[in-house]
């Protein structure tokens, strides 16, 4: 009895010490850190003319310098385009683009002589170029099945549900399926040197190497079956609806065949814009001596398989050389350099109106 | 439905405030108060029955129980199980998130199918996740505190133990046997231990008690209850721990007279009303078994968590356990406010969703008219919708791909950046009392931004302005003014030097000094316990002086304890004691001065405790000294006085029935001895357990112990042994002496305190209160034990509160009231013989008022009344009537009182000192230049509060004062007018002048509650709001709780502006809670204002950080936030909308859905949640410094509306240059549409972020970690998804994308390009704004930093121009080129 009320004293002068605080002897004040006080070292950035004046003119002066640069670079990079589409009756292709259907089984051919003015130095890439291409469209961009290009033979037989309503016929699963793939550009392209001399030269194009390695090696991949023979993997599955042959007879290279075939990987990558380029083939430089495609008088042969009329689409056919900032684009340089000079520009107004002003606000404050 | 309810509590609060509020004078009883008590009766009029668990009642028990809730509490939302779908359930309230499961579900559709169906559900998820877990943790932490709650240990009373044992300490034994968590309900509770009291009141919430006490002294054993003390207890809400005194009413009868209480013995059914949250009323009565009824009403109830005072054992049963105690129901937790900001974010959020019409509206008929012009094309997938009902699912699709632009997150957001905001704001040092060791508290935890805004400020005076310590600063009586100069004088010393107040106390207190060692000398023959608490008590006092002090010592501070007596007074007072004093006061005003000041000691509900023995409720002493004999032939020399005026049979006939009364009391008296030691709390206590007997002569060794509440009885033990208990006396006397130094008075209401230390002053003092008598030492009498008969406590509609008691010296029934004065003069009448006289006195005391009101002085008036027997005999059974009454209780003690205190005796009045807080002129005078409307509303007289006005600056010597006091509707009409006109005349003269705001005097508008009342009319509101609107300041006085909030409500609504209402009693709650912004001073008023505010200062001072630095903080930083937020939304949603005219409106977009989603979720949401943390306009002291910044955010400049379109215009042109410069680097290329989007991200990513260090004020390395943070997230991310996506995110796959990309150096190109193109403009205006237009902002920021350098310059000036004057042949004309020729 003694004890407990000894001990009840003892915790009573402990409440009057801690207060009603509950119990808890903890002292509440806030610990004194800058953190908790707001008052981190911190910069405080104030834009005004003075302080902002310098970065103008920094950025002015870096960036003009390099639109410099890229126009030049942009200018190097030699590029030539024909446009075959054969709207006009004047073009070769005329008549090709007026009496095509995909029903024909009969390819129309047209030939196009074009002429270069300057020799390609480097290695050229040929692209083919369609205008008014909407591949970019939501459901199109959809309208394939990756893990059937993969290589997956449940894909292969059973295709994703996003490719309808190229996912198969009659039953029968449709490899590649998808939009996308069935819309596979089939024009045949060569290219022909009209020597002086008179002779026509085929040029060789070169069709690999024209996918990204990724695409090539990971994304795409033919289908495992039992045997090697890309023949029987595909059996069972037909071909899309407007191609001519199916997807094992692309090529004749095993290694170029079925999904893993370049041109159809190209294609399978969708264009960002409706108009876009894609590429073609690739023309390499033989030796370091003569230029990969000298001046002169050139005729390009087309297999008109593709038909872009009904969406008033155009066709080319792009040789271009490359250079570290990629195809041919002065735009970048011209915005450099307007960028350049607009903030040069606007540093100087910025000076003006800091010596007007800026100093006024000084002495404002000094005459206080 | 929730505004009845909203109205039903304001009401119940104001009228628990009145009830609570020590004193405080208002214009008119509000009737509109009154009625809202018959709807609250209506509701609770059902009851309960509880009966306690033993015996007999164990089966109606256990059938009346069942119903009842247990005492576990659980404040928690959900359970393992249920927290899920509850959750959900909850969260799915919220439009944002059925907006996004509608969007979620519009993505099942196949028509209009976006992305994957997995994607569009992943900011659901996330916002849906983020949320949950907060919800989570607070549960846990709610369920936490449960659980700590619910593990406390309670004693209970088993009534089948008890049954088995008759040992009186069965109850120790019963108690070690359940110590378990959960008390069942009801239980009877003991306790010993205040600790553990403290704990059984927090664990078990809220019980009726009836008391038992146990003092330690020895002989202490469960008392009878009727003759308990007054037991205080601390009311500690759960939310912060200001302690708060209430007093305690006595329960008069636990057990039916004669019987003895013991647990076992109880038998009495309890009926009480069912649980409601009204915390001031409580009404029931207990039924003995005998049938007779006993009421019970507020003052027998503990609530939960109140702490234990003065007494060591508290008896009770529970009445309301776990949830429906009246803490329980009455804590509705965070408050949740919608503030002004949010609103406009709204209207904002409604722009946003137009815009998405637009866009949406656009890209489907873009669609239709694309489709439209195709006839079969090679790349259509479906060509067989038509074209209109194609564009109608785009329409569709595009409010799913561009859902981002309505800135869901953005409420998620907001609630994280407050929580961060209130996260610094609580931790500010600047916010913390070190005194009350407490820190700022945030209830309302979503209105930050709402102090930044404040353009009203009302300010209740009491405790806000002033410290709410009353101290005593001079008095009237019988018409004789005594100015007390010296007290003034030493009021300045403290105020000048507050340190050395410790030292002064100790030379105050001498006389008695050096007595110490004989009194614990004395009290160590009591028992060991006392030994121990009076060694070891003050020493740790000693060492915790800094921290007990102040909340010990809450309600009388050293300043309000020592009165120096007035030199006259004190002669007069004197004269009592020694009658060679050469000034001989008349024997009336001698009786009224003795009256007076007899009244200030004991009308009051004051507690006495000594620091040494805190719950030491009645130090019993015996009437020292001087017989009574003596004293009543003292008394019996002022033949006029009063007392002998009444009639002799009065005089001859009251000795006599007083002694029968007596005597019957005396006898029960004697029985409590003889009760059997249940719980003996010491040795010798010990060796008398279980001694039904007790020895008398034990008794008499012991004599301290000697419990005697019976004046008589004493006073015959000292006659019948005169010399041996003079001498005794004499020792005790000093001992006495010493104790009542020591003396801690706790009071209810402060003004209380200081009255009794002014009594005790004058050597009239209170040394002890029990439930009948009151102990009071009178100069020249000694100690004299005043039987208490009844005491009428304050209330706000009376104004005033009464004590009944039995005068110790003429033995007739005196009441003594104190009130406000205004109730007093009225009710003060003169009587019939003494006319002249006495209207003399009562007019010179109201020049006296009128003066001290004059001085800022708080008046109260005492008086007196004298009762005939047979007057008394009638009033006592109305009013037992009334006592015992369930229905209408309140009512009919209120009636009986106003029966009671008329016909009353001036006796004087006295003026009472309410300091100003520390800082207050400061803090106003920065408020003010903030642009902030500062009002006054308090309860005071029109003089306090001018005076108060002045003294915090709110008033300055040029102001003008208009003053309006109507007595009636139409004059108050035409003062308006005239005011108005006035005021239109004063600001023209100023327009004239020109000299501006410096120059011109400002009105200020002081208004009394009955003008204000008429103001606040519909037809005179818009003459008042006019006035009001143009005068600088507003001081409403007497105004009662209900005028405050609808002058708060008024301004609000009429002026839309933005309204805070500090205050800190309870009457200030209506006003805080209407306020936009309601603050809460935690002071000594009790919780209710804290409860019931947005924020919870302990200061006024504090005021000013708080709205100055982190209202404008919050604002600004918000208001940004929210800015860069919709600015963030709407430049990435256009970068999607522009690639629609490129992909023909189908609904394509260039980026990964993964990507997309996750931009603005992960890769862009720090950023803005730092900003809004942490970013800082200005420094603190700047803000502090420079108050008129504030109106800067005031004026809404940071949110207008055009800045939303100028926000949104920039975020197009930023979207235009985002996409437009790569789509033109890319055009014609053989670019894929993930290769597209790749920079255009990037830079995007890079906008954004640079876009808001742009925006920052201050950058700190948490920016910059966050800022890296997130570009990283982002780059990794997408670089992950380029590496090691094969075949995921199946329709557009990211393999290999970024990583080429990233390897070519036209992505670098692009993205420098666009990124400084984009920033480009908002860069150069900014820089240009600020040089041309700076802002206050601005300059003020500017000066801080450019100081030193301005110094530099300056001199440089000062060089060039002395160097100028010195060679003035050098010729001035070109001062450029000086320099540079020097």
């Amino acid at each position: 009895m003694m004890a407990s009320s000894y001990s009840a004293k003892d915790e009573d002068g402990h409440i009057t010490v801690s207060g009603p605080g509950g119990g808890t002897l903890r002292n509440k004040k806030p610990e004194n850190t800058a953190f908790k006080q707001q008052r981190l070292p911190a910069w405080q950035p104030i834009l005004t003319a003075g302080t902002v004046l310098p970065a103008f003119f920094i950025i002015g002066l870096i960036f003009i310098p390099i639109g410099i640069g890229l126009y030049v670079t942009s200018n190097n990079i030699k590029e030539f385009e024909i446009d075959y589409t054969g709207d006009d009756t004047s073009s070769p292709c005329y008549n090709c683009a007026k009496n095509f259907s995909w029903n024909n089984t009969k390819s129309c051919t047209c030939t196009i002589p074009f002429q270069l003015d300057q020799p390609y130095e480097s290695n050229v890439f040929m692209y083919y170029g369609l205008s008014n291409f909407y591949q970019n469209h939501r459901r199109y961009v959809k309208s394939r099945d990756d893990s059937q290009l993969n290589g997956n033979i449940d894909s292969l037989k059973k295709p994703s549900k996003e490719c309808e309503p190229y996912a198969s016929i009659d039953n029968k699963p449709i490899a590649p399926c998808g939009a996308i793939a069935n819309s596979m550009f089939n024009d045949t392209l060569t290219l022909f040197y009209n020597d002086p001399n008179g002779t026509s030269v085929p040029i060789p194009l070169t069709s690999t190497g024209i996918a990204w390695w990724t695409d090539k090696h990971v994304k795409f991949r033919n289908p495992v079956g039992t045997n090697s023979n890309l023949t029987a993997v595909f059996q069972g599955t037909v071909k899309p609806v407007n191609w001519h042959r199916p997807v094992y007879e692309l090529d004749t290279d095993p290694e170029n065949n079925g999904f893993i075939n370049e041109d159809f990987i190209v294609w399978m990558r969708t264009a960002a814009l409706p108009t876009f380029r894609k590429l073609y083939r690739i023309i390499q430089k033989k030796n370091n001596m003569a230029p990969t495609l000298p001046r002169g008088n050139y005729t390009l042969v087309v297999d008109y398989n593709y038909p872009v009329r009904s969406f008033e689409g155009r066709k080319r056919m792009i040789l271009s050389t490359i250079s570290w900032m990629g195809g041919k684009n002065p735009f970048l340089g011209i915005a450099y350099i307007t960028v350049g000079s607009v903030c040069f520009f606007l540093g100087v107004v910025l000076l003006v109106i800091h010596h007007k002003y800026g100093n006024r606000n000084n002495s404002a404050n000094i005459s206080n | 439905m929730e505004r009845l309810r909203w109205v039903q509590q304001c009401c119940r609060q104001l009228l628990a405030g009145d009830s609570r509020r020590g004193w405080y004078s208002d214009g008119l009883p509000n009737s509109s108060l009154l009625d809202t008590h018959s709807p609250r009766g209506r509701v609770c009029g059902k009851q309960r029955t509880v009966f306690p668990r033993n015996g007999r009642h164990q089966q109606d028990y256990e059938r009346v129980s069942r119903n009842y809730k247990s005492n576990a509490i659980s404040t928690t939302k959900y359970t393992f199980l249920t927290f899920i779908p509850m959750n959900l359930f909850e969260q799915f309230h919220r439009a944002a998130n059925l907006y996004f499961l509608f969007l979620t579900l519009l993505n099942w559709v196949p028509v209009v199918e976006a992305f994957q169906k997995e994607i569009t559900m992943i900011p659901l998820l996330v916002v849906l996740i983020i949320i949950a877990i907060k919800d989570a943790l607070e549960d846990f932490r709610r369920y936490l505190f449960d659980k700590k709650v619910n593990n406390n240990v309670v004693r209970v009373f088993c009534g089948g133990l008890m049954n088995s044992t008759e040992q009186p300490s069965c109850p120790h034994a019963t108690k070690e046997h359940h110590r378990k968590k959960r008390t069942v309900v009801p239980s009877f509770i003991e306790n010993e231990e205040l600790k553990e009291l403290l704990q059984l009141y927090k664990s078990n919430k809220i019980r009726t008690t009836k008391y038992s006490f146990l003092s330690f002294l020895p002989k202490n054993v469960f008392e009878q209850l009727h003759r308990f003390a007054n037991v205080y207890f601390i009311f500690l809400a759960a939310l912060n721990f200001v302690p708060v005194v209430e007093a305690f009413q006595p329960e008069i009868a636990l057990v039916p007279i004669g019987e003895e209480f013991t647990p076992e013995s109880f038998h009495s059914r309890i009926e009480c009303e069912n649980p409601n949250n009204d915390l001031s009323r409580f009404r029931g009565y207990m039924e003995h078994s005998n049938g007779v009824r006993v009421g019970l009403n507020s003052g027998n109830l503990l609530l939960r968590s109140c702490t234990i005072r003065n007494t060591e054992t508290v008896v009770g049963i529970v009445v309301y356990a776990g949830h429906e105690t009246k803490a329980m129901m009455n804590n509705s937790g965070p408050r949740y406010k919608r503030s002004k900001l949010e609103k406009h974010l709204n209207t904002d959020i409604l722009w946003c969703v137009v815009l998405l019409f637009v866009m949406c509206l656009t890209a489907a008929i873009g669609h239709g008219l694309w489709m439209n012009s195709f006839k079969e094309s090679i790349f259509q997938v479906d060509t067989e919708t038509p074209p209109a009902l194609a564009g109608f699912y785009i329409f569709w699709t595009m409010v799913i791909v561009l859902q981002v632009l309505i800135p869901i997150s953005l409420y998620v957001s907001i609630e994280i950046v407050k929580l961060g905001q209130i996260y610094f704001i609580h931790n500010d040092l600047s916010l913390y009392n070190k005194q009350l060791d407490s820190r700022i508290q945030c209830r309302a935890l979503n209105i930050t931004e709402d102090l930044g805004q404040i353009q009203y400020l009302f300010s209740d005076k009491t405790g806000t302005l002033t410290e709410n310590k009353m101290v005593f600063r001079r008095c009237s009586i019988f018409g004789v003014e005594y100015p007390h100069e010296e007290n003034a004088r030493r009021l300045e010393v403290y105020e000048s030097e507050n340190t050395e107040t410790a030292v002064r106390s100790v030379t105050l207190k001498s006389g008695y000094s050096g007595k110490s060692l004989s009194c614990r000398s004395l009290s160590c023959n009591r028992s060991s316990v006392s030994l121990h608490t009076l060694t070891a008590e003050p020493m740790e006092e000693d060492q915790l002086s800094g921290h007990v002090q102040p909340r010990t010592g809450a309600f009388c501070s050293r300043m309000a304890k020592e009165v120096v007596p007035d030199p006259a007074l004190g002669r007069k007072l004197n004269w009592l004691t020694n009658h060679s004093s050469s000034e001989t006061p008349s024997s009336m005003e001698l009786t009224y001065i003795t009256d007076f000041f007899l009244a200030l000691a004991i009308c009051n509900s004051v507690v006495v405790s000594s620091p040494n023995q805190p719950r030491h409720v009645i130090p019993e002493e015996r009437t020292p000294l001087k017989s009574l004999e003596e004293v009543k032939l003292m008394f019996q020399r002022f033949s006029f006085s009063p007392f002998s005026a009444l009639s002799p049979s009065q005089i001859k006939g009251s000795p006599h029935s007083l002694k029968s009364r007596l005597f019957i009391r005396g006898k029960r008296g004697s029985l409590t001895l003889s009760t059997p030691v249940s719980n003996t709390t010491d040795v010798s206590g010990s060796s008398q357990e279980n001694d039904s007997k007790p020895d008398l002569s034990a008794r008499e060794e012991e004599e301290q112990d000697v419990e005697d509440q019976e004046t008589e009885d004493d006073l015959k033990d000292t006659q019948t042994n005169p010399d041996e208990a003079r001498q005794s006396m004499q020792d005790l006397t000093k001992q006495v002496e010493e104790i009542t130094d020591e003396l801690v008075y706790e009071a209810e209401s402060p003004d209380e305190a200081a009255l009794v230390h002014a009594a005790r002053a004058y050597r009239c003092t209170l040394r002890g209160r029990s439930a009948e008598s009151l102990l009071v030492d009178l100069p020249g009498i000694g100690s004299l034990a005043i039987q208490l008969l009844h005491i009428l406590p304050f209330d706000s509609n009376r104004k005033r509160m009464s004590v009944v008691v039995r005068h110790p010296l003429t033995g007739q029934v005196v009441v003594f009231t104190k009130g406000a004065d205004s109730v007093i003069m009225d009710l003060a009448e003169s009587p019939t013989d003494q006319t002249e006289v006495y209207s003399h006195i009562k007019e010179k005391t109201q020049k006296h008022l009128d003066a001290y009101a004059r001085e800022g002085l708080r008046t109260l008036c005492i008086a007196k009344k004298v009762l005939k027997e047979d007057e008394y005999d009638l009033w006592l059974k109305a009013h037992m009537l009334a006592e015992s009454s369930i229905e209408n209780r309140e009512e009919l003690l209120l009636e009986s009182a106003q029966r009671l205190e008329t016909n009353l005796t001036l006796l004087g009045t006295t003026g009472i000192v309410d300091r100003l807080q520390e800082e207050v002129p400061e803090t106003i005078a920065a408020l003010q230049r903030a642009g902030i409307k500062v009002w006054v509303l308090t309860g005071d007289k029109q003089e306090t509060a001018i005076n108060i006005a002045y003294a915090c600056k709110l008033l300055c010597a040029s102001d003008k004062l208009l003053t309006a006091n109507c007595g009636s509707k139409d004059a108050c009409a035409a003062l308006f007018e005239d005011l108005i006109l006035e005021v239109q005349g004063g600001e023209s003269l100023t327009a004239l002048t020109g000299n501006g705001e410096s120059m011109s005097s400002s009105f200020i508008l002081v208004i009394d509650g009955r003008t204000l009342g008429w103001a606040l009319e519909d037809e005179l509101r818009s003459n008042f709001l006019e006035l009001s609107r143009r005068c600088k300041a507003v001081i409403c006085c007497r105004s009662t709780p209900l005028q405050k909030s609808q002058v708060v409500q008024l301004i609000r609504d009429h002026l839309g502006v933005m309204t805070l209402a500090v205050g800190d009693g309870a009457n200030d709650v209506s006003m805080i809670q209407v306020a936009d912004v309601g603050i809460g001073i935690s002071g000594q008023e009790g919780m209710q204002a804290v409860m019931s505010s947005d924020f919870a200062i302990s200061r006024f001072k504090h005021l000013s950080k708080l709205l100055l630095v982190h209202g404008h903080w919050c604002y600004s930083r918000l208001a940004n936030m929210i800015q860069y937020f919709i600015y963030k939304n709407v430049m990435y949603v256009n970068l999607l909308f522009w690639y629609q005219f490129f992909c023909g409106f189908s609904g394509s977009v260039m980026t990964n859905s993964w990507v997309l989603i996750l931009f603005n979720l992960i890769f862009t949401s720090a950023p803005p949640l730092i900003y809004g943390i942490l970013n800082q306009d200005l420094p603190a002291d700047t803000l502090m410094e420079l108050p008129e910044l504030y109106q800067d955010a005031q004026t809404s400049k940071t949110f207008v509306p055009y800045m939303f379109w100028i926000t949104v215009l920039d975020a197009f042109y930023q979207s235009l240059v985002c996409f437009f410069v790569p789509y033109f680097a890319y055009a014609g290329s053989d670019v894929g549409v993930l290769s597209f989007g790749s920079p255009i991200n990037a830079s995007a990513l890079f906008i954004i972020l640079l876009h808001q260090v742009i925006e920052s004020n201050t950058l700190t390395w948490i920016h910059t970690v966050v800022l890296v943070l997130s570009c990283t997230s982002y780059f990794g991310f997408v670089l992950l998804l380029s590496g090691f996506c094969v075949t995921c995110s199946p329709p557009v796959n990211p393999l290999g994308i970024e990583l080429l990309q990233m390897s070519h150096s036209l992505f670098y190109i692009t993205c420098v390009l666009t990124t400084v193109a984009a920033l480009l403009p908002r860069l150069f205006f900014q820089a240009l704004c600020n040089t041309l237009h700076p802002s206050t902002v601005l300059k003020s920021a500017h000066m801080d930093t450019v100081d030193s350098e301005n110094y530099r310059r300056r001199m440089q000036r000062w060089n060039m121009t002395h160097s100028k004057t010195n060679r003035l042949s050098a010729g001035a004309d070109n001062a450029g080129l000086e320099p540079s020729l020097a």
